[in-house]
């Protein structure tokens, strides 16, 4: 790990500041990620701004839903009261994610933030192009390791079946993201320029030909809380979670899933797939589908295979087109309680 | 008497230290002006360095040194022209390369160390390592085994097996061929490999290592630094999980102990963990093939087994991948070949179960397979088959229950539940499957010394030089003690894992309790039998009395004839002005053990659960029975079980050490992505005992477990999977891509 400046920031607005003023300076949250990145030379920060004294924490009722404070600790969420009650399914996805301990440390904001795991992006030595040039340093602006994807063509099992590009086929990590997703989250930011509400869909983007962003965020701005408007998919929530071993690890394949349900008549329906994409993937089309249709094995194939219509692997992880819609029916047959 | 009476169970003897921090792992001591190494890998797999730039990292905070093939002390030993390992013999054939650390720029696997940077503090020694840069000269590299299998080598030693007619399954009745894939596996023990290096003088060496033998060792740094063993003393009293990977000494480690003297400070080296999947061994990729005949009557026919196992371009490793299946079943004709492939990759080494466990999955699945063919249940088909005898060398078993082991497993599981017909058994969205496997592995006796020391309080002390890697043996020791002196287990303490004890092998081939814990019997029957002496001569109350009728219990001599004639240890040794009674014992094998085959066996049993949409098997309950003579001590044998069986769900299910090919790099070498088995995925254990002893082996007829803990159990999940879906998995480890049925 290279050198770098500590400073501690008590407002949002002194955070803020202190990242506009120098390139090369990260807000530092829970850590969980940033940490590794730099250990591993991914991310070079000249100067961490600690972001943990600010006052953003709270989780309270809202007049639409409720309001979740960016510092919130991703255990912290997953236990509130009101989450478990009326957001059941961003407490699942949150319990799926990584393990205690990280949960402890991890905050939304940062969980928002957090990078892809694609081995490729880790090891400096492999090509990579998500990872741009050296942040900060001596060697600043140079490349960070040899570019190129290294994942296409290589071990891929754990990419992208939708949304990718010849330049990146790397995945959201998060779980919670796609509980956000499929809730239709907003997230509050405060920048240089002011404040402005990022709908949870815009947030994070596809690779195209930019994979180094991973988000629509603005330089020096910071992320405030996260907005969930109320809802009425609290009795018919799942999120499912298909990996390589039962705890601690990343999804091969996700599926968050929140129904209004009148009898065996679904009233609204929201789906939304990790694992599969550069961002938490929304599955509109299904959704659509589903609308009004009765809960049946029959509809949850088509919907499933209407949410596959784009899907493409990339060898390692073709295996994803079977396992995505399966998953989506499995989840489906689940959350109504028709398995 | 041990051999007669099942023992008691005992807690762990070093427990509360272990979990209270009172335990004491290499890298928990601190010398005085001590300094700290780090490795810089490499990034290729094949090539030459062609530059390397140490300036910067050189300039950096804190640093003592870099050293790199430019400027490595010389290792004195290591002038002999030798395969690669210090204390090994040359290899035959005789490889291709040969690996001395940080001797020449070429580079012969990813992740070679290409310097190892000297600091005052670890965090400085990290950082300036983070500045050596290299350049190389890289060469196509070649590291996927199942693209090279063609190109196997006999290895020195071990030869082609057969018995009977080798082509024998060409004209069977019923015949199955089925290839078999294990990945890499790497032992990924919690505790870091390293080394703590001190030379107390000119040529005087004290080491604190991770080693699964000190004496092995202190052997192998007397060879590389031409010194006597005597002026080596190597201390490892606990290891923080070993598996195999203790089992020799690193080049690395050498290295340290060479840059320490020239540096002429205490050296310090704890390796990272993406370091401990190239430089400390793993369990290598393995391709099998099966070939079985079978009769109509559920006999087996033939089997011919063919293994072929990748090593590395600069040394042979070899192991007993096709050995079970010479002596498990009574079969007539047999045939086994092994053959190892040289690739770009670092050397492999025993990881635990080692290619007895490669081995047992392939034949044991293949043993389900046939039962599927033949329409008989799996047990049955084993049992048909069963043999008394060993076919391989003609001899009896010194002891076998395995019969009773299929019988108490599948009442345990409940294998009466279990449906012959794949996927007939159902809950909601889960389908369940019942597999079972049998394990098997040598019961080695080697040769081992311990010391016992009866002071006069009543209290014993018991020595010997064995390292504790986990399994408890500690415990097992005391029990033995306990057993012979009867000496209350809390007035016994036990030394252990330091070369100024008595000599002991390393802890490894499931070996510790029959070696070490015949010594510690041998020498604390030769105290029982000083204070018996003592006690019958003349001018004692016991006087008189025959040795044979005198009992020893709770530092008591009595007569059971006599009612209240009783003479207290510590009265007798005051009356012969004795402070301590004091014996070493060497103690081996006798030649009797020349007459039979001596094996420890298990029987694993698990029920799975798969959900057919999304592939995921969970391991819901698991039975393993062991058949390895009689238990010393109870709850750390079901615990080094339990141990095994949560390691074989890993084999099973979760673990495979990917590399990316092209670069002849692994890309999952972290505890993120190698994925261990995490306690979500491992149910309760249930553990049987038949804890019958073997009247051969040793005195206390007892076995060891540590492999066939582990050995078969990834066997029996696939046999559940199949049982449960119909969809034979060959290729571990069994992911929910290999499981999941199309449906949309």
């Amino acid at each position: 790990m290279n050198p770098f400046q500590f400073t501690r920031a008590t407002t949002p607005k002194a955070a803020i500041s202190a990242i506009t003023k120098e390139s090369g300076t990260y807000f530092l949250a829970g850590g969980t990620n940033l940490i590794d990145l730099m250990k591993r030379e991914v991310i070079i920060p000249e100067r961490l701004v600690d972001i943990n004294k600010l006052p953003l924490a709270t989780i309270e009722k809202t007049a639409s839903g409720l309001r979740i404070g960016a510092m919130a600790k991703n255990s912290a969420v997953a236990d509130h009261e009101l989450v478990k009650k009326h957001f059941p399914l961003l407490s699942m996805a949150l319990n799926a994610g990584a393990s205690a301990q990280l949960r402890n440390m991890a905050t939304v904001g940062g969980n928002l933030m957090q990078r892809t795991r694609c081995s490729y992006f880790y090891d400096t030595s492999m090509p990579c192009n998500k990872r741009g040039p050296v942040q900060a340093g001596p060697d600043k602006g140079k490349p960070n390791g040899p570019s190129g994807c290294g994942a296409i063509g290589g071990f891929n099992r754990m990419h992208a079946i939708f949304g990718s590009s010849s330049k990146c086929i790397a995945v959201h990590p998060s779980d919670m993201c796609i509980a956000l997703a499929a809730l239709d989250a907003t997230v509050n930011v405060s920048g240089p320029k002011g404040d402005r509400r990022i709908p949870f869909s815009e947030f994070h983007r596809l690779p195209g030909e930019l994979p180094q962003k991973d988000n629509t965020l603005l330089p020096g701005e910071l992320i405030l809380s996260v907005d969930l408007p109320t809802n009425r998919f609290a009795d018919h929530s799942h999120y499912l979670k298909i990996r390589d071993r039962a705890s601690y690890a990343f999804a091969l394949v996700s599926v968050g899933v929140g129904l209004d349900m009148k009898g065996g008549m679904i009233q609204d329906v929201r789906l939304a797939m990790g694992g599969v994409a550069h961002k938490p993937w929304r599955l509109f089309e299904a959704e659509q589908f589903l609308k009004g249709k009765e809960a049946t094995e029959v509809n949850f194939k088509q919907a499933a295979a209407l949410a596959m219509k784009d899907a493409k692997g990339y060898g390692e992880n073709d295996f994803k087109l079977t396992l995505a819609p399966n998953s989506i029916i499995d989840a489906l047959k689940t959350a109504t309680k028709t398995a | 008497m041990t051999k007669e009476t099942k023992n008691p169970s005992i807690d762990r003897v070093d427990g509360r230290m272990k979990v209270t921090g009172g335990a004491n792992y290499f890298a928990d001591f601190e010398l005085p002006s001590m300094a700290y190494c780090v490795l810089v890998g490499s990034e290729i797999a094949r090539g030459t360095i062609s530059s390397l730039d140490t300036k910067k990292a050189q300039g950096a905070p804190g640093v003592l040194g870099v050293f790199t093939h430019q400027n490595m002390p010389p290792i004195p030993g290591w002038d002999a022209p030798i395969g690669g390992q210090a204390d090994g013999p040359p290899p035959k054939p005789k490889t291709e390369e040969t690996y001395r650390i940080l001797s020449s720029p070429k580079i012969l696997f990813d992740g070679q160390p290409i310097a190892i940077v000297v600091a005052d503090t670890y965090e400085r020694a990290t950082y300036a390592a983070s500045l050596v840069k290299a350049t190389y000269a890289k060469q196509a590299s070649r590291t996927d085994l199942s693209k090279h299998v063609a190109e196997g080598i006999a290895p020195g030693g071990s030869g082609d097996y057969s018995r009977g007619k080798a082509d024998a399954h060409q004209t069977a009745p019923i015949t199955l061929e089925a290839n078999y894939t294990i990945p890499i596996e790497v032992h990924n023990p919690m505790e870091l490999h390293g080394i703590l290096a001190h030379w107390t003088g000119p040529d005087k060496l004290m080491i604190y290592a991770k080693t699964q033998g000190v004496n092995a060792t202190q052997n192998a740094m007397a060879q590389a630094f031409k010194l006597d063993p005597k002026n080596i003393h190597v201390h490892t009293e606990f290891m923080g999980g070993g598996f195999g990977m203790g089992l020799r000494t690193w080049p690395q480690e050498t290295a340290v102990v060479a840059i320490a003297r020239k540096i002429g400070r205490p050296l310090k080296l704890v390796m990272n963990r993406s370091q401990m999947f190239t430089l400390v061994g793993h369990r290598p990729y393995t391709v099998q093939t099966i070939r079985m005949g079978a009769d109509q009557t559920g006999k087996l026919v033939s089997i011919n087994h063919a293994a072929t196992a990748e090593t590395a371009r600069y040394e042979d490793f070899t192991e007993a991948t096709v050995n079970m299946t010479k002596f498990m079943y009574a079969c007539p004709n047999v045939s086994t070949r092994y053959r190892i492939v040289r690739l770009d990759r670092s050397v492999p080494i025993w990881m635990r179960g080692p290619g007895e466990a490669t081995g047992a999955f392939a034949l044991e699945s293949a043993m389900d397979e046939m039962a599927h063919k033949l329409n008989l249940d799996p047990i049955e088909f084993r049992l048909r088959n069963y043999t008394e005898t060993d076919p391989e060398h003609n001899r009896p078993y010194s002891s076998k229950n395995l019969r009773e082991a299929y019988e108490k497993g599948a009442d345990a599981i409940g294998w009466n539940n279990r449906k012959p017909q794949p996927g007939s058994l159902r809950e909601g969205n889960w389908l369940i499957g019942y597999g079972m496997s049998t394990g098997v592995f040598n019961a080695f006796r080697w040769e081992a010394s311990a010391r016992a020391l009866l002071k006069a309080d009543g209290s014993l002390t018991v020595q010997s030089a064995v390292t504790d890697i986990g399994p408890g043996t500690g415990t097992a020791l005391t029990m033995i003690a306990h057993n012979v002196l009867g000496v209350p287990v809390e007035k016994i303490k036990v030394e252990y894992g330091d070369t100024s004890l008595p000599k002991a092998p390393s802890q490894g081939g499931s070996a510790i309790v029959s070696a070490v814990g015949s010594a510690v019997f041998d020498a604390c029957t030769a105290i029982k039998q000083a204070l018996i002496e003592l006690a019958v001569k003349d001018g004692s109350s016991l006087a008189g009395r025959q040795a044979d009728e005198l009992t020893l219990a709770n530092g008591i001599l009595s007569v059971e004839k006599e009612p209240g004639k009783k003479l207290t240890v510590s009265e007798l040794m005051q009356v012969n002005k004795l402070t301590v009674i004091d014996r070493t014992k060497e103690s081996k094998a006798g030649p009797d053990h020349q007459k039979y085959s001596m094996y420890s066996f298990s029987v694993h049993f698990v029920q799975v659960r798969v959900n057919p949409l999304t592939g995921v098997v969970r391991v819901a309950k698991a039975v393993s029975v062991a058949d390895s003579g009689r238990i010393i001590s109870p709850k750390t044998a079901a615990s080094q079980m339990i141990g095994g069986v949560a390691g074989g769900i890993g084999m099973a299910l979760t673990e495979e050490a990917v590399i990316d090919h092209r670069f002849g790099r692994f890309v999952n070498n972290n505890f993120a992505d190698y994925h261990v088995a995490v306690h979500a995925d491992v149910p309760a254990i249930e553990t049987i005992m038949i804890d019958k002893p073997d009247p051969i082996i040793n005195p206390m007829g007892a076995k060891g477990m540590g492999e066939i803990a582990l050995i078969g159990f990834a066997g029996a999940v696939a046999n559940a999977v199949f049982n449960a879906t119909g969809q034979r998995v060959r290729d571990l480890p069994i992911t929910p891509d290999k499981v999941m049925q199309k449906l949309v």
